[in-house]
């Protein structure tokens, strides 16, 4: 984890007031090869076997055989995310070269795909990943203090930081497509929406306690419907035929 | 005029759905359709293109010159750098010319203002990120970004960079190329060669937006014969070349153009020179040959011109060598010639691969001239006549010449390995596989091949058998329209030898209307060694009758791989070559002659090509031109050769062989005498098998000759390549270095 750190203390770094002579935006200047480049490490490196069990297997297989033959390598992406599903949610240098195997091609290609991609995780996560949506939508509607609650009620972690009891791995990410639920966080596969910092506590709190919460709006609003009631479409919606002529009904 | 193969505009179109191609994934289409051509208008010039060019193509044809990074002619399409951003009549936005098929009709501007500030805006985002350090960039002097932003940049910059420009580590690619990836602007070429050229798929892209770097994301080398052209691609100074790193900036060296003698595909190359030293080996453009790139070999062994080297005249004195004068060296020979005693074919020269044609001629006439026919080669069974013969050409040659790779569409290769022995022209035959539904059949020791072959055999009996037509690859072979048989030069030195080229020549033979046409010819022989075509071409073969003599006088002109059992004891031997290697140390009188680097000589490539090889520095020391050495050795022998400058040589050469003083050609033989040098080797009687396997001949291909041999780049790549030494210690013995 020590790479997370470091690309958060740079991001620290980065956040030193400005002398506000130039109006002037920067990104931040994250050190980028700690996490584009692989390095042998004793919970990652070629030698841990992996494969996949005999289940996961046959999903492959029925994945692979959507595609014509010489095209295999278009499962890529599929056999990646089941590999990190059985490799306990993070995507390891063995799965990526097993999948390389099992499609036949360059192992570099499967690397190009797992780096791109910001959903596979290259490193190890806890047992409930929290993505904290922090995109605009969200940030609107109070993101901010939904992660900072989210951080703090789990021990003062900052985001890319796993607890230390390993349950929980807490992360930003860009927008989900729940702007409609805003703010909102994923926790394994599971959205979280309409969070207030006390819905997100009670979240954690079950999370932590092995109970599963009810995914979905908090707010208890169905899906995305107006929270302060409906405002049109209130009528008793006409039944079948309620309009026709006699003889159609 | 513009050069437009079918293949590259296949490639664009194959170019957006697969900028890297893989293994598995070889494209469908089969034969290029010839396209119509179109008509367009740039700068409000009408030009013609073949339908399926890029604009980029037609606006160069009309005369515009497009700023690039990315986009190269002899590469996928990527379209990333932007930077050839051109307007278009109708498009609302700038297009980029590389990633844009000519239109017929369109109208085409490059030089409005609209375009000039798209390129000013390309330029400042890929200066953004890349460091201020041409002081002390190799690439400074020839560097593409250097140049384009001089020509298209803005002339002050905007961006002040409060937080810090992108860092990106840089990678250990091995002992030839040497990274500082800050530099790179991610134009993909050097993926894209890899990938598709050099058949070594672990580079690539790794991260993606701002963070996106090259690499192999996991730490290994870049194995691969072709790897320094890389150097040559990245346009900016990213991939620098690790030994002539700081040796010389671009406008201090004298650029001369020769040829490649380190295999037998004489690669053109340019010879980089400062004062009396060569800097650096560049590929020059050849489309019939190397196209533009060189092995890796070729480009740095450069090195090993510098060390173990001969450069004064030197006789044995009981265990150890004394320098003399040439007037003492020369009679020293005289002397030992006589004092031998040698008669007649006792008297024998052994020519090694980097004797160039003019020595081998004077050496030739000098032998005869001795009375003697024992003209002989250093590699195994040279001192036999070859079993192909070397009266017909068309038995030793590459007779279909190496841009018909491009056309094969089934190739058997026996007893060979060509990406040892002519590693430029495998990366043709990767091409063609990639390109087309080519076929690869090998019978022979298995290699690590950038292509999928179908492995028939090991000996002979996969020979017989292929011949027969039995298995899978002999059916394909059958269907083949151009079908091309490949034959290792290590087969003649084979036990089994004559059997087959009995065996193919009666192949061909049968199947003359695919394999013997007037269009195509499908039966190659392929050389590893630069000297071997021209020895054959001008006879430097032993005749039957002097095939186990035992020589008292032995000549070793560059004979340096020469097993010491195969001079007699107490035979006189002169060595006259360029390093001390093997040769010299079995030597009682050393003649110190020049390297390739250092005389104007002639090479005849495996096609039978004749290309000029040129000075480029003067010859170290007292070491002379290995020609005149000849004559002047002859004439203390008394038998003078009758030529006193290098054109009444080449006039002789001419008499001789005609072929080998027409330059840049490749002489085809014709129908009828291919069919009788087939006819003679069908022929041969072709004893008992021995059933030995067919072996690589090359098993270190960094150490072939005695250049490279004494470079300590070869000898690294070696250790890395070769040996797989650990890239980790490595890297841990450069830090300890520079700490
Ligand atoms: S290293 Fe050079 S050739 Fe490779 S992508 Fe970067 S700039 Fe291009
Ligand atoms: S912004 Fe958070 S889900 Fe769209
Ligand atoms: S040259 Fe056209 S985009 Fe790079």
């Amino acid at each position: 984890m020590s790479a997370v750190r470091l690309a958060r203390a740079c991001l620290a770094a980065s956040r030193r007031p400005l002398p506000l002579a130039r109006p002037l935006h920067t990104t931040a200047a994250r050190s980028s090869d700690a996490l584009f480049v692989h390095r042998d490490t004793p919970y990652n490196n070629p030698q841990i076997p992996f494969e996949f069990n005999a289940e996961n297997l046959k999903r492959a297989q029925e994945i692979i055989s959507h595609y014509p033959t010489q095209y295999k390598k278009a499962a890529t992406i599929p056999l990646l995310d089941l590999g990190q599903r059985q490799n306990k949610g993070w995507t390891s240098i063995s799965v990526m070269n097993y999948v390389a195997k099992l499609l036949d091609i360059p192992p570099m290609r499967v690397y190009e795909v797992a780096t791109f991609y910001t959903m596979f995780n290259r490193e190890p996560i806890g047992q409930h990943f929290v993505q904290v949506c922090t995109t605009t939508p969200c940030m609107l509607r109070g993101s901010t203090e939904i992660l900072n609650t989210v951080c703090s009620h789990l021990g003062g972690i900052h985001p890319g930081d796993t607890t230390k009891d390993g349950k929980f791995t807490v992360v930003e990410v860009e927008c989900q497509g729940a702007c409609s639920n805003a703010p909102m966080f994923v926790v394994g596969d599971d959205f979280y929406e309409d969070l207030t910092p006390e819905s997100s506590k009670k979240i954690l709190d079950a999370f932590a306690s092995g109970k599963k919460p009810k995914p979905g709006p908090q707010s208890g609003r169905q899906t995305s419907e107006n929270s302060a009631g409906l405002t049109a479409l209130t009528s008793k919606p006409p039944g079948p035929g309620e309009f026709c002529a006699e003889e159609f009904r | 005029m513009l050069r437009l193969s079918s293949s590259s505009s296949r490639r664009l179109l194959n170019a957006a759905s697969s900028v890297v191609r893989t293994v598995e994934s070889r494209g469908f289409a089969t034969t290029g359709a010839r396209r119509a051509d179109i008509t367009l208008t740039v700068d409000g010039k009408e030009v013609t293109v073949p339908q399926g060019s890029a604009l980029i193509q037609a606006c160069e044809a009309a005369g515009a010159s497009i700023p690039r990074f990315c986009y190269h002619d002899r590469l996928a399409i990527a379209g990333n750098c932007r930077m050839c951003l051109v307007e278009v009549q109708r498009s609302p936005k700038p297009v980029a010319s590389c990633a844009m098929p000519a239109m017929p009709g369109s109208v085409v501007f490059t030089n409005t203002p609209l375009v000039h500030e798209a390129r000013e805006g390309v330029m400042e985002f890929l200066l953004a990120n890349h460091p201020l350090d041409c002081p002390i960039c190799d690439q400074g002097g020839e560097c593409d970004l250097q140049d384009q932003s001089m020509r298209y940049g803005s002339d002050r910059t905007r961006f002040h960079e409060i937080a810090g420009k992108r860092a990106v580590e840089d990678k250990n690619l091995g002992p030839l190329v040497k990274t500082s990836m800050n530099r790179c602007i991610q134009c993909t070429r050097c993926v894209r060669f890899a990938n598709e050229v050099a058949g070594v798929e672990d580079l690539g892209t790794s991260g993606r937006g701002n963070d996106m770097q090259i690499g192999m994301y996991v730490e290994k080398t870049l194995a691969s014969e072709l790897s320094g052209n890389i150097v040559d691609l990245c346009p900016v100074g990213a991939l620098t070349s690790k030994p002539y790193a700081f040796h010389a900036r671009p406008w201090e060296l004298k650029k001369t153009e020769s040829v490649d003698v380190l295999d037998a595909v004489g690669s053109n190359i340019r010879v980089d020179s400062r004062g009396v030293q060569v800097m650096r080996v560049q590929p020059r453009v050849n489309d019939d040959v190397n196209e533009e790139w060189i092995s890796d070999k070729t480009r740095y062994a450069y090195d090993g011109l510098r060390f173990q080297r001969l450069t004064v005249p030197l006789i044995r004195q009981g265990d150890r060598f004394v320098s003399a004068t040439w007037e003492d060296a020369l009679n020293a020979v005289a002397q030992g010639l006589q004092a031998s005693g040698a008669k007649g074919d006792e008297i024998k020269a052994v020519a090694g691969a980097l004797a160039d044609t003019e020595s081998l001629v004077a050496l030739k006439d000098f032998i005869n001239r001795l009375g003697s026919d024992n003209l002989t080669t250093d590699q195994p069974r040279g001192d036999e006549p070859p079993v192909h013969g070397v009266d017909i050409r068309s038995n030793y040659l590459f007779n279909s010449t190496i841009p018909a790779l491009d056309k094969a569409d089934a190739i058997l290769l026996v007893g060979t390995n060509p990406r040892h022995e002519a590693a430029v022209l495998n990366s043709r035959i990767r091409r063609n596989w990639l390109n087309t539904q080519m076929e690869v059949g090998l019978i022979g020791e298995q290699i690590d091949a950038i292509y999928r072959y179908d492995h028939i055999g090991t000996d002979l009996k996969a020979v017989d058998q292929f011949v027969a037509g039995k298995g899978a690859f002999a059916e394909k072979f059958k269907a083949a329209k151009n079908p091309l048989i490949i034959v290792g030069s290590a087969v003649a030195e084979h036990a089994d030898g004559a059997a087959v080229f009995k065996a193919l020549s009666t192949f061909v033979q049968k199947n003359k209307d695919r394999l013997l046409t007037p269009e195509w010819n499908g039966f190659s022989v392929l050389q590893r060694e630069a000297s071997r075509t021209a020895a054959y071409d001008i006879g430097f073969v032993p005749s039957t009758k002097s095939k186990g003599v035992k020589a008292k006088f032995v000549y070793l002109l560059n004979a340096d791989n020469i097993t010491p059992d195969s001079i007699p004891e107490n035979a006189f031997v002169v060595y006259q070559g360029h390093h001390g290697d093997a040769g010299a140390e079995l030597a009682d009188v050393c003649l110190p002659g020049a390297a390739y680097t250092e005389k104007g000589s002639t090479w005849v490539n495996t096609e039978g090509r004749a290309q000029h090889g040129r000075a480029a520095v003067p010859p170290p020391g007292a070491s002379r031109e290995d020609w005149k050495i000849i004559r002047a050795v002859s004439e203390v022998a008394g038998v003078t050769l009758p030529y006193d400058s290098i054109l009444t040589l080449r006039d002789r050469m001419w008499e001789i062989a005609p072929s080998t003083v027409k330059y840049d050609e490749t002489e085809p033989t014709t129908l009828d005498i291919s069919a009788a040098g087939l006819a003679s080797m069908a022929g041969l009687s072709a004893g008992k098998a021995s059933g030995v396997p067919f072996r690589k001949p090359i098993t270190n291909f960094y150490q072939t000759d005695p250049i490279s041999r004494a470079s300590v780049t070869m000898a690294q790549c070696t250790r890395s390549f070769v040996d797989q030494a650990n890239i980790a210690d490595d890297a841990k013995l450069a830090a300890a270095q520079t700490a």
